[in-house]
């Protein structure tokens, strides 16, 4: 092969003004929808949005299991209970007694907004641009348009206004019914809003401080305190998303001023933080742009973590002051293999963990194991793995008369002899290259609740053997069908054949290969499975009218606390019945019971007690086949330092460390261009050349000559 | 074994079809224009080798259309009852191709899988042991046992046998269509032989001799080879590669033929109404045409399809087994395709219509109060009968195109049946595995390629000899 | 032949109408305006009351067609249709499901689809006519023979393959251009070299074969044999005459496809990542987003119609004997 060195690489995408800069490339899939912190919700809005925004709290970057600890806060708040009577209860104090949970917020002094026009001021101390119009818009098309800016100290009003954005009726934060039930006076600032908003204009102000939230109120400047209905632990983890992260009134009064909305100037184009980084180009369809707050406060590195960070040299970097990054270039990338091999040739810096089908491109081995293939290896790319905070599974639809039934015995054996026969080991090893845990029950590992090793394990479905939990084998589950009544998949009584539909939705890549394997997996056990795959409305519909007998389903956590696991078979939340999430429609009073009872409750072993039994009834009920938890894979080149994949917190940008001479090296190394087939065409082409102007010649004299 | 026959909706389609055609061939050999025409498509080498090669393709396909459920094992004196998994008789032919299913990935003719895996052995003293290695393939070269070194040896040996098979068989047919020739001109066996090598033949023999014998050729490869080894390897979850191509077959000659059946009588009947009434009703069709042309297909493809697909989910109770349901969802493809598809035809047909009726003898006719539906169907249809001739057989081979395009943006077949699109549009991703997977792809891509290169030499030799401006 | 024109466009009116009733329809029993509203919220905790208010939000609370409760010209103008629909004749094509303003981002990403397109074609025209050339001039040889099968060979492909092949080679395996992306200004050349190469690649077959039995026929004709009989070369003969005649059908024939450049093209950009029209269009099948595939299918429509006005006006320019007066 011929190799000729020429310097640059001719495949580099980026400009090349941007060559040997302090910037780190990454790439999305999915165009993200909303960075309106009340709306954005999925994990490719994250992404930026985690960046920017800065709620109360954040997760620890190092330290695991996950573990709260201040961002803009002084202290993790401690909630205060009070009964009926107001009176304060101590910590310990049952939860039926609790009758509102007050948390104190203080913020930290000192911390200050990215610049941005919305707070720019004139001498007089008058906002600048707080009186536009269209006419006074004409020639602004993007925010860096607006001349002056300015920026602010942040106050414990933003977070308030914020809280208050929840309930706006213009805004569809997802969050909204879910919290009204547990802020006080969130649901009553809906109503009033709504009624509002209908005598405004339509693209008029709204002033959300000219309403009150009983529910939360200032102290001063750097307090602010929030009252909840009864007992919610679980409300800290929401102060680490960025629904609760501060918006100035300021920014909503600016965005709200007639004509901006049409030129895409709003909150949820522009979003205006404390964060560490600030967008600065959103370009949905090709790239987006984060560049380094310059007003951010200092924040360091953090100095503690695992035991294994060390050697992972994660902690080389304590005490110093955070970002360590200047942009960040987010590039669209659509299809997996283009990603994948600009990944490979050293022109992203690290996969996107959010991207699924990137994930399916990187064969990483089959059967389970983590080993990179060699020549990932020698590139020196590196791979990290974490467990996500999701399951997988197939539900049954208890309201069907053949799966389901409450307490039929009958159809719980076929559930549990289905949960048998799937074989989730071989799922994952073909379908996820192996990124996946097989389940034990709906609580994935990391989360409070979860037990490793043989008391976890799924009885019905694993037996203990040789220090490995071991699938049981298929006569296991031909012996519980027959025991449902189902022998050899025939009806005892009437020898009709058993014959199960499957819901899924299509579309998807290597579908077909996954439906052929799953009907051979019921045939086993010879039931006959039909698949009928849908688009994504219609699975919805079907879902919600209980029009289902299987279906798979996933749930990503929320939050890391069993209750945003278990919820999904309470029996409070039947889809049929109430529109909740429990798609299966499930429902075991004396798991409902200990639900309830766990819901609010510290962790503790007691706890802990009531988790097991409640994944036992699970195990023995089978309303669903309990799938896998994915793995997340994230794959980063050597010069990218200091990353640990993290599933509850994003704010990852502002820890992560390049060293950018290493990454130059290794592009043009990598990228040499392959130069003969370009000297093969001119050849070839030279070849071709000579005899062609022969021929031309010669038919030139033979035409000339009249013919018939 | 008791077998319940099942006819899909695609199945008449296509045995009607295959009807029809006979009928066609049947009624042109009267008509002498026609008749000439097809001779002269006879002489075509090309065109000759093309229509052999589509003939075998066409016979995979009909013998895919034959379809059956078969009886589950059950005691005696129950109600016989039968699997909801549809089969063919392409299937029953093919069964160890189907059954022989591997975990996952591996290479054409390999003897192991394609990627390292931990395995666990049980030692002597009965402990585990876990080591890494390429596992054996469950079917793949499992009647060399132990001795895996023999592979290549075993593979020329099948390869030499089936070769040497398929030139006695070639060599015997040859001889079959000399005597037939030398009987039929009452020469000599051997100047039957030159004057057939020698293309001297009014009927382009030699181009279908070869194209037979190459056929034979692959034929009696894959069936020497395919008993043993996953001749082009397995898939994601282990089934064959060759088994899947050939399925795939069918679907695309549905779409290709199927769809004529929807294009046709719109595109005649309106076309031909709009050229010879004209006026308002003129107007109408040209309306109805444009508007429908100046949709963006893929854009009025996904909407229709989609819908179908809302009226077969709300339905569920129309079909028994999912390849019922599948089996619509194509028809449909079919139907939304042709409806996207006659307006070329019928702008064409129109055209000719046009001038047709201003020529002297339709003139005539109307003049002597001949009624229009016996002038549309005596004097105009014969005469344009060329051009729909031809337009068939030119969309076919880009039909067969469109089905990948449209399975790639997620509106073609259903995910469950075997296509060249969805086969395209799994493998796919594989080409960015490392190591890569290529042989789905390419398998898919190469009988993509034969079948609509040999359409398209067909549509050439059928064009050439019905167009009268090229004669 | 101004009235002429003005006579077609007033023409297009029903046309487009026509269109926009057949998306309606299409769409709208796919879609029900609560099933565009669940896909737009997501998954994750959705109640009734959201939906409502999204809907209400986004006028999608009214009747389809017909709203009976209406008084006056209400039954048809108080509609969804009517309100969607209407306002697209005066170039107002609203705003996108997530909230964006859909004329601006088509403005937008037009000119990645030029980028692509305008050169696909020109270079396409270009390689094609002188292929076509070649192989008429050469004309019943070995070469034109073979070059003919080749002609079919090559558009037996599927452009599935020319793409996912030209990628992975040339950007891979050779590293001699970005794998994807799109960059503005000069630096876009980059970007898009590649999938330029492969739009001509994949277009050679067809066009050549289509043009050279143009050039064959145009060679038949009696003005062509006084030509060589005159003594001119062939290569006089074949520039001078056949060329220049054969392009009047060639353009003509093309003319029809220039508006519809602007559509970009659905598979090469979602490949490359190149943000034009096409990957838009994609995108808004795969969310469903119904108000841009509406406005996609508005302006596909429109300049289809323009492109058809156009093929009219060339008739007439290569052949002044054409006159519109019907």
């Amino acid at each position: 092969m011929l190799l000729v060195a020429c310097g640059d690489a001719w495949n580099d995408p980026y400009p090349v003004a941007e060559r040997g800069q302090n910037i780190l490339y990454s790439a999305f899939t999915e165009r993200p929808k909303h960075l309106d912190p009340v709306q954005s919700y999925t994990e490719d809005e994250i992404t930026f949005t985690a960046q920017v925004y800065e709620p109360p709290l954040q997760y620890h970057y190092l330290q695991r299991p996950y573990t709260l600890v201040p961002l803009t806060t002084t202290a993790v708040p401690v909630p205060r209970y009070v009964d009926a009577a107001g009176k304060t209860l101590p910590a310990d104090a049952p939860v039926e007694k609790i009758a509102e949970s007050i948390y104190e917020i203080r913020l930290q002094p000192g911390i200050r907004y990215q610049p941005h026009p919305a707070f720019a001021t004139d001498a007089a101390g008058k906002f600048v641009y707080a009186d536009l119009d269209r006419e006074k818009l004409k020639g602004i098309e993007r925010i860096a348009d607006f001349k002056e800016t300015g920026s602010r100290e942040l106050r414990a009003d933003d977070y308030i206004y914020e809280i208050k954005r929840l309930a706006h009726p213009r805004l569809h934060s997802p969050i909204f019914g879910m919290m009204a039930e547990h802020i006080v006076g969130l649901k009553e600032l809906g109503t009033a809003l709504q009624a509002a908003a209908k005598t405004l204009p339509r693209d008029g102000w709204l002033d959300l401080d000219a309403y009150p939230l009983s529910g939360v109120s200032k102290v001063d400047d750097t307090t602010y305190r929030v009252r909840l209905k009864g007992k919610y632990p679980q409300f800290l983890y929401w102060l680490a998303m960025p629904f609760f992260a501060p918006v100035p009134r300021e920014v909503d009064r600016f965005y709200s001023q007639p004509g901006m909305a049409e030129k895409n100037l709003t909150l949820d184009w522009y979003p205006v933080g404390t964060g560490p980084y600030m967008l600065v180009e959103n370009n949905p369809n090709s790239r987006m742009v984060l560049a380094r707050n310059p007003n951010f406060r200092g924040e360091t590195y953090p100095c503690e973590g695992e035991a294994a960070d060390r050697g992972a040299s994660l902690l080389d970097d304590c005490g110093k002051t955070l970002p360590f990054i200047e942009r960040a270039i987010f590039s669209r990338e659509k299809e997996a293999i283009p990603y994948w091999n600009k990944f490979l040739q050293g022109w992203y810096d690290a996969s996107g963990i959010s991207s699924d089908s990137f994930d399916q491109a990187v064969r990483i081995n089959v059967g389970g194991d983590v080993a990179l293939t060699d020549e990932m290896r020698e590139k020196g790319i590196r791979l990290l793995t974490s467990v996500r905070a999701s399951t997988f599974y197939m539900g049954f639809n208890m309201l069907d008369p053949m799966v389901g039934g409450e307490s039929n015995e009958s159809s719980r054996k076929l559930r549990q002899a289905i949960s048998v026969v799937l074989d989730q080991e071989e799922f994952i090893s073909i379908f996820m290259n192996g990124r996946g845990i097989p389940a034990q029950g709906p609580l994935p590992p990391g989360i409070f609740g979860y037990v490793e090793g043989e008391a976890g394990i799924n009885q019905v479905v694993y037996e203990w053997r040789d220090g490995a939990p071991r699938r049981r084998d298929v006569a296991t589950a031909k012996r519980l069908l027959a025991e449902a009544g189902w022998p050899n998949g025939r009806n005892a009584k009437t020898g009709e054949p058993l014959v199960l539909n499957l819901d899924t939705t299509g579309g998807g890549m290597g579908d077909k290969s996954r439906l052929d394997w799953l009907t051979r997996q019921f045939a086993k056990i010879d039931i006959q499975l039909v698949v009928r795959s849908t688009d994504f409305n219609r699975f919805q519909e079907k879902i919600r009218k209980g029009a289902v007998q299987l279906y798979y389903l996933g749930w990503n956590a929320d939050y890391p606390d069993p209750e945003n696991f278990f919820f999904l078979l309470n029996g409070a939340e039947g889809k049929v019945e109430k529109g909740g999430e429990n798609a299966s429609n499930y429902r075991n009073p004396e798991f409902d019971k200990l639900f309830h009872e766990m819901k609010n409750m510290d962790n503790s072993p007691r706890r802990l007690a009531i988790i097991t039994r409640m994944n036992r009834i699970l195990h023995q009920d089978a309303p669903w086949v309990y799938g896998f938890h994915p793995k997340s894979y994230a794959l980063g080149h050597a010069w990218l330092k200091n990353r640990k994949p993290s599933d509850v917190g994003h704010n990852n940008l502002k820890y992560q460390r390049l060293d950018v001479a290493t990454r130059e090296a290794k592009r043009r190394e990598w990228n040499r261009p392959v130069l003969w087939p370009l000297a093969l065409v001119v050849a070839l082409g030279a070849a071709v050349l000579v005899p062609a102007i022969r021929g031309y010649r010669r038919r030139e004299r033979s035409v000339a000559r009249p013919q018939g | 074994m008791n077998i319940q026959p099942v006819l899909l909706w695609s199945d008449v389609c296509i045995w009607l079809l295959v009807l029809a055609g006979i009928g066609a061939g049947w009624w042109s050999r009267r008509q002498p224009p026609l008749a000439a025409a097809w001779k002269r498509v006879g002489q075509s080498r090309p065109g000759m080798a093309a229509a052999t090669i589509l003939l075998a393709f066409v016979l995979v396909g009909l013998l895919d259309s034959l379809h059956y459920r078969e009886q589950l094992p059950g005691k005696a004196g129950e109600k016989a009852s039968y699997s909801v998994e549809v089969l063919s008789a392409l299937d029953r032919l093919l069964l160890p191709l189907r059954t022989r299913v591997e975990k996952t990935y591996s290479e054409p003719l390999a003897t192991r899988a394609y990627a390292k895996e931990m395995m666990e052995v049980r030692q002597a003293d009965g402990s585990l042991r876990t080591m890494r290695d390429y596992p054996r393939l469950k079917f793949g070269g499992a009647t060399l046992g132990a001795d895996e070194a023999r592979v290549d040896a075993d593979i020329a040996g099948r390869a030499i046998r089936a070769v040497l098979l398929a030139a006695v068989v070639w060599l015997g047919l040859c001889l079959v269509v000399v005597r037939r020739l030398a009987c039929a001109d009452g020469v000599p066996l051997k100047q039957a032989w030159q004057a057939l090598w020698c293309g001297e033949t009014a009927f382009a023999w030699n181009a279908v001799l070869i194209a037979f014998g190459a056929l034979m050729l692959v034929a009696a490869l894959l069936l020497g080879l395919a008993t043993e080894y996953h001749v082009f390897g397995t898939d994601k979850v282990g089934q064959d590669v060759l088994y899947q191509v050939l399925k795939s077959i069918r679907t695309a000659l549905v779409i290709g033929l199927v769809t004529t059946l929807v294009t046709l009588p719109l595109a005649v009947f309106l076309g031909i109404i709009a050229g010879y009434f004209r006026g308002w009703i003129d107007d109408l069709i040209q309306y109805i045409y444009t508007t429908l042309n100046s949709i963006p297909g893929v854009l009025l493809i996904a909407a229709a399809v989609l819908m179908m697909q809302v009226v077969i989910d709300t339905h569920p109770q129309w079909f028994a087994t999912a390849a019922e349901r599948a089996d619509l969802r194509l028809l449909a493809l079919c139907f939304i395709l042709g409806l996207t598809s006659w307006t070329g035809l019928a702008r064409l047909l129109r055209g000719e219509a046009l001038k047709l009726r201003e020529l002297e003898y339709i003139q005539a006719a109307q003049a002597f109060g001949v009624s229009d539906l016996r002038i549309i169907s005596r004097h105009l249809l014969p005469n344009l009968m060329h051009i729909v001739i031809i337009a068939l057989v030119m969309d076919f081979s880009g039909l067969v195109l469109a089905e990948a395009v449209l399975s790639y943006v997620g509106i073609g077949v259903d995910p469950s049946m075997i296509s060249f699109g969805t086969m395209i549009n799994n493998a796919r991703m594989e080409l960015g595995r490392e190591p890569v997977v290529w042989w789905s792809l390419v398998a898919a891509f190469a009988f993509m390629f034969v079948l609509v290169l040999a359409a398209n030499l067909l549509a050439d030799a059928v064009r050439d000899a019905f167009d009268p401006r090229m004669a | 032949m101004l009235a002429y024109i003005l006579r077609r466009l007033l023409y297009a009116i029903p046309i487009l109408i026509g269109v926009n009733l057949i998306t309606f329809a299409l769409f709208f029993i796919v879609n029900t305006p609560d099933d565009m509203a669940r896909m737009q919220l997501g998954v994750k905790r959705v109640t009734p009351e959201a939906i409502q208010k999204w809907k209400a939000e986004r006028g999608y609370d009214k009747p389809l067609f017909w709203n009976g409760a209406a008084e006056g010209a209400g039954p048809v103008t108080q509609t969804i249709f009517f309100e969607k629909s209407a306002r697209m004749f005066a170039g107002d094509f609203g705003r996108a499901e997530d909230g964006r303003d859909i004329s601006r981002e088509i403005v937008a990403r037009m000119g990645p689809s030029l980028a692509i397109a305008l050169p696909t074609f020109l270079l396409g025209l270009f390689v094609t006519v002188s292929f076509a050339l070649l192989l008429a001039f050469f004309r019943a040889t070995a070469l034109d023979f073979w070059g003919v099968v080749l002609c079919v060979a090559m558009m037996s492909i599927s452009g599935l393959f020319y793409i996912i092949g030209g990628q992975f080679l040339f950007a891979k395996i050779f590293r001699l251009v970005p794998i994807s992306g799109y960059g503005g200004g000069l630096d876009a050349a980059r970007f898009l070299i590649l999938p330029v190469l492969i739009g001509v690649i994949a277009g050679i077959g067809s066009s050549t074969r289509w043009y050279r039995t143009i050039f064959l026929e145009e060679m038949g004709k009696d003005y062509v044999r006084t030509a060589r009989a005159k003594g001119l070369t062939e290569t006089a003969v074949m520039f001078g005459h056949v060329l220049r005649n054969a392009l009047i059908p060639i353009l003509t024939g093309v003319v029809v496809v220039i508006p519809l450049l602007f559509m970009g093209s659905l598979l090469t950009e979602s490949f490359f990542g190149i943000p034009g029209l096409g990957s838009y269009t994609i995108d808004a099948i795969n969310a469903q987003d119904f108000a841009v595939v509406r406005a996609m299918v508005f302006i596909g429509s429109v300049l289809y119609i323009v492109g058809l006005i156009l093929t009219d006006i060339s008739y007439t320019l290569v052949d002044p004997r054409i006159r519109f007066d019907r």
